[in-house]
């Protein structure tokens, strides 16, 4: 017997990290920017995540408080994500370089850096890096009131949770008002669907390009932390994290570029992460079994791309430096 | 004149010589080396000792030079691969699982038909195995781009973890050796390449990929074709060329030199096949072919400089104790500073005077 809501639970933890990720990256690639650096960004917010929680954690001793672990690693792994993603739109914006070496040349730089931090903190310590066990739960306890959890089915499907999931519910809807409803959406949009319209039309280029990519890639990293300290429990771990980002990358094809479609891929793809743990196939090996998000997205690729439908597609200046001499 | 010009406007660079652009990229380097002396700090190694390390271990013995050497061998073979493609503006991201393909390939014939065939016959086959192998894996993306003009960046990165998968199942299951031990088993010796000066014989096949690949860009009617069509596919058009076709063997073509590089890293490096063997050697390759500028020699000299530089910080890792990853970290910061350099290679900066009136 298949147990469905656990599977549906495991689903949306697994997921979590991803639509930090994917919905990061969503928001960078509305700008006309690919950034394909999304799994240095992880590597970067995930040590940097845990780092932060960890000298908070010793800094405070007894009086230590979950929340605000929390907040601190929120804050170190979004403050990370920023710099990463600074890096490469000073390059590609500022200094017009090509974005897809870039991305990549960040994700070989970040992780470096996340990999070296984690390994230094082990060597510094001796052992690996965790932090006290009240504040491990404070990243993974539900968090909302007992009432709610103690639904038959429901409250297991919808409130039994970690914080990060809700947070993340909230961002992309926001994230989904934002690039759909308001002004400054619009020109976001403009800006990566043709930046020498938008720059004719009066729209600051450069700053939309800027603030997105930066933004965005804080939010990847975000992504990063949450699988460190929730799905990994809080301990470094670096070929568990490592393929995270190339998924979320996948994702954002498979979500047609919309942060709405990245709450429900994500379980999806959440799933097709822990299916082959929770329902083995017999005629299906396991490492099969984990290619099929990749699989998936290609067949959306193609789909998208024969179809020529309009609102499915990805931004037309997507991976497109602006410089505006050269219209 | 109410209009002002802007304090710093850029303009692009009509002509620039030959030594301005390696000063440019000389001084991009030292920066890089600049930063990366901050990263030692932090590990309280001094920066002058860890770079002094980091050359003797990989250029400074013979035992060095060849771990050196051993290293650059796929990283230069994947960048030429890469090459026509990028000329065509046809970004494969794909190489690491054409290599991974390729040496699926090769590993074929070295499992099932070692004892079938004399050695010398068994080498070219699993080679030719392997190009095809990789030719095939890049044909799927190509197909598709050039008839529904799918995004190629994207496809070609996914086919890279389904390729992993592919070898991930073999050799847990079909290929496995022992039971449960999840390893394929050493090729048998007729299957391995042959040793030149210590080293397999990749490095002549790559030597000659070199000038293969310089002639084939520059001097044939292929090359002029991929350039043509990199620089506007409307103009390709009306010259009259198969777009399609050439779109299509291109890759192809670059998916093959990458199997061949699969091939080598099978039967050479590990004389066995695994999931990761390409290593991210597909993704490095991008960078090394880009920062080259499509130059097949200028590959040989950034290749060597990227694979001195991971010897090297192996040798840091076992005198100084400073954790490996520090290798990606410095290489990541020279990439990113000779990425950000060709800017002024391109452009000019031109800062505005006081005297500069137009009225």
């Amino acid at each position: 017997m298949i147990d469905l809501v656990s599977i549906i639970k495991a689903a949306v933890l697994n997921g979590t990290p991803l639509l930090f990720g994917t919905s990061g990256e969503i928001l960078t690639q509305k700008s006309g920017n690919m950034n394909l650096g999304v799994e240095g960004l992880m590597f970067m917010g995930g040590s940097f995540g845990l780092a932060g929680a960890y000298i908070y954690s010793n800094m405070a001793g007894n009086n230590a408080k979950g929340y605000m672990a929390i907040i601190i690693a929120l804050a170190c792994a979004f403050i990370a994500g920023v710099i990463g993603a600074l890096i490469f739109s000073f390059l590609t914006v500022s200094l017009k370089a090509n974005q897809n070496v870039t991305g990549l040349a960040l994700t070989i730089f970040g992780t470096g850096v996340g990999q070296f931090v984690g390994e230094i903190m082990r060597i510094r310590i001796g052992g690996n890096v965790t932090i006290p066990n009240n504040l491990k739960n404070a990243f993974v306890e539900p968090v909302m009131p007992l009432f709610l959890r103690k639904i038959p089915v429901i409250g297991e499907v919808l409130f039994s949770y970690n914080i990060f999931v809700y947070l993340g519910i909230v961002m992309v809807v926001i994230m989904s008002y934002f690039l759909h409803k308001t002004r400054k959406g619009l020109n976001l949009r403009a800006v990566g669907e043709s930046a020498a319209t938008a720059d004719a039309a009066g729209i600051n280029v450069s700053l939309y390009r800027y603030l997105a990519t930066c933004i965005g890639g804080g939010i990847s990293a975000v992504g990063g932390m949450v699988y460190i300290m929730t799905i990994s429990g809080c301990v470094w771990n670096y070929s568990a994290l490592s393929g995270e980002g190339w998924i979320a990358v996948a994702l954002v094809i498979f979500c047609f570029w919309k942060p709405l479609n990245a709450l429900f891929g994500s379980i999806l793809f959440g799933a097709l992460l822990i299916l082959y743990l929770k329902v083995p196939l017999a005629f299906l090996p396991t490492q099969i079994y984990k290619i099929l998000p990749y699989v998936a997205t290609i067949i959306v690729l193609i789909f998208v791309s024969m179809k020529q439908k309009k609102k499915n597609q990805p931004p037309q200046g997507l991976g497109v430096n602006y410089f505006r001499e050269d219209r | 004149m109410d209009e002002k010009m802007p304090l710093i406007r850029i303009e692009r660079r009509q002509d620039i010589s030959k030594t301005s652009v390696w000063m440019i990229r000389i001084m991009a380097f030292v920066l890089a080396l600049v930063i990366g002396s901050i990263i030692f700090m932090i590990c309280d190694v001094s920066p002058i000792e860890a770079y002094k390390t980091i050359v003797i271990g990989a250029f400074g013995k013979a035992t060095g030079i060849r771990q050196t050497v051993k290293i650059m061998v796929p990283l230069l073979g994947t960048a030429l691969a890469l090459a026509p493609c990028f000329k065509m503006k046809y970004w494969n991201i794909g190489a690491e699982g054409q290599i991974t393909m390729g040496a699926v390939g090769a590993a074929f014939f070295a499992i099932n038909f070692y004892d079938k065939m004399p050695r010398s016959i068994l080498l070219i086959t699993m080679g030719l195995s392997g190009m095809l192998f990789g030719a095939l894996w890049s044909f799927i993306p190509s197909f598709f781009k050039a008839k529904y003009n799918t995004n190629e960046t994207l496809f070609t990165l996914m086919l890279n973890y389904i390729a992993i998968g592919i070898v991930a199942w073999l050799q847990g299951g079909p290929w496995e050796g022992k039971q449960g031990s999840q390893i394929v088993p050493n090729f048998n010796k007729a299957a391995v390449l042959p040793k030149v000066w210590g080293l397999h014989c990749g490095w002549i096949i790559v030597i000659l990929l070199v000038v293969f690949m310089y002639i084939y860009l520059n001097y044939t009617k292929h090359g002029y074709e991929i350039a043509v069509l990199g620089d506007s596919e409307n103009t390709a058009r009306y010259a009259g060329m198969d777009v399609f076709k050439v779109i299509v063997r291109t890759a192809m073509i670059s998916g093959a030199i990458s199997g061949l590089v699969g091939f080598m890293l099978a039967s050479g490096q590990n004389q066995t096949i695994y999931a990761d063997i390409a290593a991210n050697n597909g993704f490095t390759a991008i960078t090394v072919a880009w920062l080259s500028q499509l130059d097949p020699f200028a590959m040989v000299l950034i290749s060597l400089l990227l694979a001195g530089l991971s010897k090297g910080s192996s040798s840091l890792k076992t005198a100084m104790g400073v954790p490996g990853s520090i290798s990606n970290i410095i290489t990541g910061i020279i990439l990113l500073c000779l990425l950000g350099c060709e800017f002024f290679i391109n452009y000019r900066l031109i800062i505005r005077k006081k005297e500069e009136h137009h009225d």
